[in-house]
């Protein structure tokens, strides 16, 4: 599916190994190519850990990199003679003189985008297309969230880039943004929170640190989400990993990321992973899900059914087995109150475990910008209230994307380009066409898109975390609290 | 068990779901079947079919092939998103002409003989590749098979070294 190119060769340093790499990978696919598999250890130091999430949001690989403990080197590009050591519990704190002064830039842009994946990147596109000047910000150190692991040929309508693989959407949309002179990106930019006086800081990282203050005029969060953990014995044996850390090794580096795998879900995540994997040369022993019904669409279960992949349903994982990484994995049956049912198990020869067993909104932001927030199970967990032009209780704060609750990536598309032109119309630089516009995204995303049976529960979700513009004017003022 | 629980949709469901063409339509020569039993939010194929014989009026409804305007050429094999669509030949007397969808390595050519699956994927006979083209690195490849596997043989593992 993919054509991988490799980037120039450089050289750096891993506990004062010499480790060679490719320019464009992170340090820790870099490692992990060569065989590297336990990046940390449990806060005691007793416990070795592998990677897990792979985009900066789990605590798993956290190293000392050029001096810098707790840096995460699964967003941390190979650079020639860079040095990383692993920690081994808490670090140490580095030494003064090795701290470099970062640089304080102020910048008055009309609109902030936090997040470069489908939101970010359509809002950004569409913000620029009215003239509105735009700094987007992105963690990582490339532009693409997590479409750029995606393989298979999108669903959905043409406008939001249906028939298109994920990652040649992502490169498109990139180029665009990188190309247009109304949007100024900053990568491994990580925008930490909103101050007095409407001040957004984002730490850039890097050989010159900068300290952005941003003071924009309004603020898209498309911040994303994080995979979700379950609870079984030995859950923090390298080998467990999330079903996007996978994709990460394989589809953006061309690494395999083992030999013999068992998925836990078979939600669209679990399934389209054992696909993947599949294609990657991976043994998939089967898919075990808790629920008696498979979660995702039934075309992904299909593919992978017709590739010998069982999936197991009622089925949940009881224990992972190994000393220093994954040998084992056991699952269970379940009954009907989700507990494993005593002389049902199965035991397989693994080395891989990969949970996709749902993501959770990336809530941090809103949180400290003191959004009205609700709890939302179909939605994944904690989310902003918003009205349906996609505001939140923090005004001229708007959300959009996975961050607003769990979807698909052509809902995050269309929610990134309705805050965007509520935005054009708030700020003056829309027209009736622009009202037009948004009305028409509006009754194409409630009234078709979300109307799909499958896609209902998230629907479901998305109704009670939105409110009216009235709703949400007695709620800035106190007088109702929406939740 | 219906297929929301086993991942294998049944002759009967399709049936039921109207996705299996009129008996004598088959017979006549190749059409396309969508195995796409859910009302998922997509209609790739609508647009891909040079021959609009595919209907959808929301994007959620179930793909509908008219089968006096396909003609079963398999544009929309390798561009269905779900790799849900086979082209199926019963023109013929003794063999069946299959053409699916096919993402793995090695690449397939014409004249390979290769392993076939049923939607369990378990091998169920050999076949051989009669015709392999593709879209934006999907395969779509043509089989030719023992034609009482008609309804059986979903996938294939080529067989060389």
């Amino acid at each position: 599916m993919i054509d991988f190119s490799r980037g120039r060769k450089v050289k750096f340093y891993y506990n004062d190994k010499v480790i060679e790499a490719y320019e464009g990978e992170s340090v820790l696919a870099a490692l992990y190519a060569i065989g590297y598999r336990v990046f940390s250890y449990s806060p005691d130091g007793e416990r070795p850990r592998g990677a897990f999430c792979m985009i900066g949001k789990c605590s798993s690989c956290l190293s000392m990199v050029n001096g810098v403990p707790n840096t995460r080197i699964c967003i941390e590009p190979v650079r020639e003679g860079l040095r990383v050591y692993s920690q081994k519990g808490f670090p140490e704190v580095p030494k003064v003189e090795e701290v470099v002064e970062a640089e304080t830039i102020v910048l008055k842009p009309d609109v902030l985008v936090i997040g470069g994946g489908p939101a970010g990147l359509q809002a950004s596109l569409t913000l620029a297309e009215y003239g509105l000047k735009v700094v987007l910000v992105d963690e990582h150190f490339k532009l693409g969230g997590q479409l750029v692991k995606q393989t298979h040929r999108f669903f959905g309508a043409k406008k939001f880039y249906g028939g298109i693989r994920g990652f040649n959407i992502a490169s498109k949309l990139s180029r665009e943004v990188m190309d247009n002179e109304n949007i100024e990106v900053f990568l491994r930019a990580y925008a930490y929170g909103i101050f007095k006086n409407g001040y957004v800081g984002v730490a850039v990282r890097g050989e010159k640190p900068l300290n952005l203050l941003v003071r924009p005029k309004a603020i898209v969060a498309g911040v994303g989400a994080s995979e979700k953990m379950i609870m079984f014995e030995n859950n923090d044996l390298p080998g467990v990993m999330g079903a996007g850390g996978a994709q990460t090794l394989m589809n953006e580096y061309g690494i395999k990321p083992g030999e013999r795998a068992l998925v836990i879900g078979a939600g669209n995540v679990g399934l389209i992973i054992a696909y993947q994997l599949l294609q990657a040369g991976v043994k998939v022993h089967g898919i075990a899900e808790i629920m008696p019904k498979i979660g995702g669409w039934f075309v992904h279960a299909a593919k992978v059914r017709r590739y010998g992949v069982k999936i197991y349903t009622r089925h949940t994982i009881t224990k992972a087995i190994g000393r220093d990484r994954v040998e084992k994995a056991e699952i269970a049956m379940v009954d009907e109150h989700f507990q494993p049912i005593p002389g049902s198990e199965k035991v397989f020869d693994t080395d891989l475990v990969l949970l996709a067993v749902g993501l959770q909104p990336n809530y941090a932001f809103f949180s400290q910008a003191g959004a009205v927030m609700k709890y939302i199970p179909e939605l994944g967990g904690l989310v902003p209230l918003r009205t349906k032009y996609l505001e939140t209780s923090v005004e001229n704060l708007y959300v959009a994307g996975d961050a607003s609750g769990i979807e698909e990536a052509t809902t995050a598309f269309i929610e990134g380009e309705i805050a965007a032109l509520s935005i054009a119309i708030k700020l003056g630089a829309g027209n009736n066409k622009t009202i037009k516009k948004r009305e028409e995204l509006l009754d194409y995303l409630w009234n078709e898109y979300r109307k799909s049976p499958v896609v209902m529960r998230a629907c479901q979700g998305k109704l009670k975390a939105t409110v009216s513009e009235e709703e949400m004017e007695k709620i800035r003022r106190g007088e109702l609290d929406g939740i | 068990m219906g297929f929301k629980e086993t991942g294998i949709i049944t002759y009967e469901e399709l049936v039921e779901k109207q996705l299996i063409p009129p008996k004598e339509r088959l017979e006549k020569g190749p059409i396309a079947i969508a195995e796409c039993p859910e009302e998922i939010p997509c209609n790739i194929c609508v647009n891909a079919c040079p021959f609009h014989a595919i209907k959808m009026d929301k994007i959620y409804e179930i793909p509908r092939i008219d089968p006096e305007k396909c003609i079963g050429c398999g544009v929309c094999v390798p561009q269905c998103p779900g790799l849900a669509i086979f082209v199926i030949d019963l023109s013929k007397p003794d063999k069946a002409y299959i053409t699916l969808p096919y993402e793995f390595l090695p690449a397939p050519k014409k004249g390979d003989k290769v392993t076939l699956l049923n939607r369990a994927g378990e091998p169920i006979g050999e076949g051989i590749i009669v015709k392999a083209w593709q879209y934006d690195k999907t395969w779509a490849v043509t089989i030719e098979v023992p034609k009482e596997k008609w309804f059986e043989v979903r996938s294939i593992w080529i067989q060389r070294k």
